[in-house]
C-alpha cells in the first residue's frame, strides 16, 4: 500500500488517541494550555492578529478569512455578544464535523472560550443537529468536565473570565447551516434565512453580535496558539493555509476520514491515501463541495486543491465531502440526484430555489428517461443561471453548480441521453436496453421462465429475443443467464 | 480532578498527568485503544471492545482498554490500537468478535501477527 504520510493532522491531532470522555487525555495533550495562554497575555487584538496572520480561513464552505470574521465581531460594541459553533453539517455524506465533536470535543470548546475571550462574549451556543447523538452525549460530557476543573464556565482558572457553553439542537434541515437560518432557529423562529447584511458579526443572536465558526475551523486555533501563525502559515498553499479534513467516500479503495495539506493533488488524495478506484476501473470524477459544488475531471488530478483553484476549476472545497466516481457513474444522473436533494431542502422562501430547483429536478429526470430534447439541454442551462443569481440565500445560489459543472464538463454525456437516447455508463434505467447475443445464446429458456413480463420468445435449443416493448429492464434475465448471452447495450 | 486554580496550576496539572501516563507506557500492561465513533460503533466495536476486556480477565492479561474517536479508517473499522510494553503501536483493522478473540490469543500472548494490520498513513501534530 502507497501510504507515505501524505496527511497531517491538526484538526483531527486528538481524534483516535484520546479518550473524548476524559478530560484528563485532552490535558495531557497541552489541552486548554491554549486557553491559558490567551488568557495570561490578556490582549485580545493580539491574539486575533495570530488568528489572522494564520491564514486560516472558515472550513464550513465559505472560506472566509477567520480572523477578520473575529476583528468584526470584537469591534462591533454590545452588552452581550456569542459565540455560536455551526455543527449542523448537512452534506450528503459528509461527517467531518461529526467525527472532531465525538473524538476530541474539548478542542472545539476550548477554541469557543478563546474566541469568546477575543471578542468580549460571555456565552457560546453549539447548533449540533440532533441525528448526532454520541456527538451530544461526548459534548454534555466534556462541558461538565470542563465546568467542573474550571477551565470552562465562571471565572476560568481563576482569571475572572466567565465562559459558559449550552446546546441547541437542529431538526436536520440542511438549510439550517446557512448561518442566519441557524440563527433564526435558535431562537425559535422557523430555520429561513435573511439577507445579508446584516451578517450575524453585526446582528447575529438575538440581534446581538455573533461569531459563527464551523466546528473545523474551530478545532484549528488551539494548535495556532500554541505552535504560532508562522508555523500553520507554512503549511498549504499561498491563500489557503493549513489542512482540510475530507470525508472521501465513493468508489475509492480505502474511504474514511483524511487530513491533507491545502495544495495536495486529487492524484495523490485518490491513488495513493484512497489506495485507488475499486476494480481497477477508470476515474471519471470528484464531487467535492456537494450540493453546492461540483465536479472535477481528469484534467484536475493534477490540480493542487485549495479554496480558489476549486472554484476556479468549476467546484469548490465546501465543507469536506469528497466523492470519488468511476466509469460506471452516470453524471446527469449525478446531478438529479443532488438537485433531488436541494429540492427536499430548499426552505420554499424564495421562488427562485423553491420553483427553480424543481423545474431544473424535473428536466433531468426527463432526460435520463429519454424524452430530453436539445430544447430542455437550454432551458437546463438557462434556468440554472437564473436560479443563481436571484435566489436568497447560499443553498439556491449554488445548487445549480452540480447542474452546470456536468453540462461543462460531460457535455457528450448529455447530448448522449438526449440525442442517441443512450446512458453511456449504462445507469439510466429508462435507456438500457437488454440484448441476447445470439452467438451465444443456445436456448436454454432459463430467462425466458425468468422474466416477470413474458418478455422473452424464443423455442427451445435455438437463440432467444428479448421484446424491447414489453421489458420492464427488470435485468433478472442477465442474472440468470449462465452462458453470458444478455447483455446491456 | 480537583479545580484548575491558576493558569501554573493548568502546567503543573499536565505534567502530572504526562507523568502518569509515561508510567502506564512503561508498566507491564498492554494498552489497546478501540475507535468507538458513530461509525466504528455501527459496525460492532462495542462487542470488539468487550470482547478484548473479557478474553483478557480471563487469561489474567495485564491490559487497559480505552475507547477513542474515529481514527479514520472508515474502510477497515471496527479498528484496533495495540501497544504492547516495548513495542510500537499496531493498528488493527477488519476486527470482528471473533477476530478480537484471536487478536488476544495470537498477537497479546503470543506476539504473532494478523492479517489486516493498517500502516499509519499522517503525520500527527504535537502541541
Ligand atoms: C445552504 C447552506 C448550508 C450550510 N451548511 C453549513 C454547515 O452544515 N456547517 C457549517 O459549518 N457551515 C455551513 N454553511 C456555511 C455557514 O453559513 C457559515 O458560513 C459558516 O458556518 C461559517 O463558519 P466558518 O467561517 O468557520 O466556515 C452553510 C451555508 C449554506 C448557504
Ligand atoms: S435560496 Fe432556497 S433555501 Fe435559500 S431562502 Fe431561497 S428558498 Fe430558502
Ligand atoms: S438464459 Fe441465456 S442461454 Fe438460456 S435462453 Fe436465455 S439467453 Fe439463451
Amino acid at each position: 500500500m502507497a501510504n507515505n504520510k501524505k496527511q497531517i493532522r491538526i484538526a483531527l491531532r486528538n481524534c483516535g488517541f484520546i479518550n473524548p470522555e476524559n478530560i484528563g487525555d485532552y490535558i495531557a495533550r497541552s489541552g486548554y494550555a491554549a486557553l491559558a495562554s490567551v488568557l495570561g497575555a490578556n490582549n485580545p487584538q493580539n491574539s486575533i492578529d495570530v488568528i489572522k496572520k494564520s491564514g486560516l480561513r472558515g472550513r464550513g464552505g465559505g472560506g472566509f478569512p477567520t480572523g477578520l470574521k473575529w476583528e468584526i465581531a470584537s469591534k462591533n460594541h454590545a452588552d452581550q455578544k456569542y459565540v455560536v459553533c455551526n455543527a449542523d453539517e448537512g452534506d450528503p455524506g459528509a461527517f467531518m464535523d461529526r467525527s472532531i465533536l465525538e473524538g476530541d470535543p474539548h478542542s472545539v470548546l476550548e477554541a469557543m472560550a478563546i474566541n469568546g475571550f477575543c471578542i468580549g462574549a460571555t456565552k457560546g451556543l453549539i447548533y449540533i443537529r440532533a441525528e448526532y447523538p454520541l456527538a451530544i452525549e461526548r459534548l454534555l460530557i466534556a462541558i461538565n468536565q470542563a465546568e467542573e476543573i474550571s477551565v470552562l464556565g465562571n471565572n476560568i482558572m481563576n482569571t475572572g473570565f466567565d465562559f459558559n457553553i449550552e446546546l441547541r439542537y437542529g431538526a436536520g434541515a440542511f438549510v439550517c447551516g446557512e448561518e442566519t437560518a441557524l440563527i433564526h432557529s435558535m431562537e425559535g423562529g422557523r430555520g429561513e434565512p435573511t439577507f445579508k447584511p446584516p451578517f450575524p458579526a453585526q446582528e447575529g443572536y438575538l440581534k446581538k453580535p455573533t461569531n459563527v465558526n464551523n466546528v473545523e475551523t474551530f478545532a484549528n486555533i488551539p494548535a495556532i496558539i500554541l505552535k504560532g501563525w508562522e508555523w500553520f502559515s507554512s503549511i498549504g498553499t499561498e491563500k489557503s493555509k493549513g489542512t482540510k479534513v475530507f470525508a472521501l467516500a465513493g468508489k475509492v479503495n480505502n474511504v474514511g476520514l483524511i487530513e491533507v495539506p491545502m495544495g495536495i493533488t486529487l492524484r495523490e488524495v485518490i491513488y495513493e491515501i484512497g489506495n485507488g478506484i475499486v476494480n481497477d476501473k477508470n476515474f471519471k470524477a470528484v464531487q467535492t463541495g456537494g450540493p453546492s459544488g461540483g465536479c472535477l475531471t481528469e484534467k484536475f488530478l493534477d490540480t493542487p486543491i485549495d479554496y480558489d483553484n476549486l472554484i476556479a476549476a468549476g467546484s469548490m472545497m465546501g465543507s469536506g465531502g469528497m466523492i470519488v466516481m468511476d466509469e460506471d457513474d452516470c453524471m446527469v444522473s449525478v446531478a438529479k440526484f443532488y438537485l433531488d436533494f436541494t429540492v427536499e431542502e430548499s426552505c420554499g422562501k424564495c421562488a427562485p430555489c423553491r420553483i427553480g430547483n424543481k423545474r431544473l429536478f424535473e428536466l433531468l429526470e426527463k432526460i435520463t428517461e429519454g424524452k430530453g430534447t436539445m430544447e430542455d439541454l437550454d432551458h437546463l442551462k438557462n434556468l440554472s443561471k437564473v436560479t443563481k443569481d436571484t435566489a436568497l440565500c447560499g443553498l439556491g445560489q449554488t445548487s445549480p453548480n452540480p447542474v452546470l459543472s456536468t453540462i461543462d464538463n460531460f457535455w457528450n454525456e448529455y447530448l448522449a441521453h438526449v440525442v442517441d437516447k443512450k446512458c453511456p455508463a449504462g445507469q439510466c434505467k429508462a435507456l438500457k436496453c437488454y440484448i441476447i447475443d445470439t452467438e451465444q445464446c443456445i436456448g436454454c429458456t432459463v430467462c425466458a421462465r425468468a422474466c416477470p413480463v413474458g418478455a422473452i420468445k424464443g423455442e427451445k435449443k435455438t437463440p432467444h429475443e428479448i421484446s424491447q416493448e414489453i421489458c420492464i429492464k427488470c435485468g433478472a434475465c442477465m442474472e440468470k443467464c449462465k452462458f453470458n448471452a444478455i447483455s446491456i447495450k | 480532578m480537583e479545580k484548575i486554580k491558576s493558569l501554573a496550576d493548568l502546567k503543573k496539572k499536565r505534567e502530572e498527568l504526562q507523568t502518569s501516563s509515561q508510567l502506564l507506557s512503561q508498566s507491564e500492561s498492554i494498552q489497546v485503544r478501540v475507535a468507538m465513533a458513530t461509525c466504528s460503533i455501527a459496525s460492532g466495536a462495542k462487542q470488539v471492545l468487550e470482547v478484548i476486556v473479557s478474553e483478557c480477565n480471563k487469561r489474567s492479561i495485564p491490559v487497559s482498554v480505552t475507547q477513542t474517536g474515529c481514527m479514520g479508517y472508515c474502510y477497515a473499522e471496527p479498528t484496533v490500537e495495540v501497544t504492547k510494553p516495548g513495542h510500537e503501536p499496531v493498528v488493527f483493522g477488519y476486527i470482528t468478535p471473533l477476530k478480537a478473540e484471536e487478536l488476544v490469543t495470537k498477537y497479546f500472548v503470543g506476539n504473532e501477527m494478523l492479517e489486516g494490520v493498517i500502516p499509519v498513513n499522517y503525520e500527527k501534530v504535537e502541541l
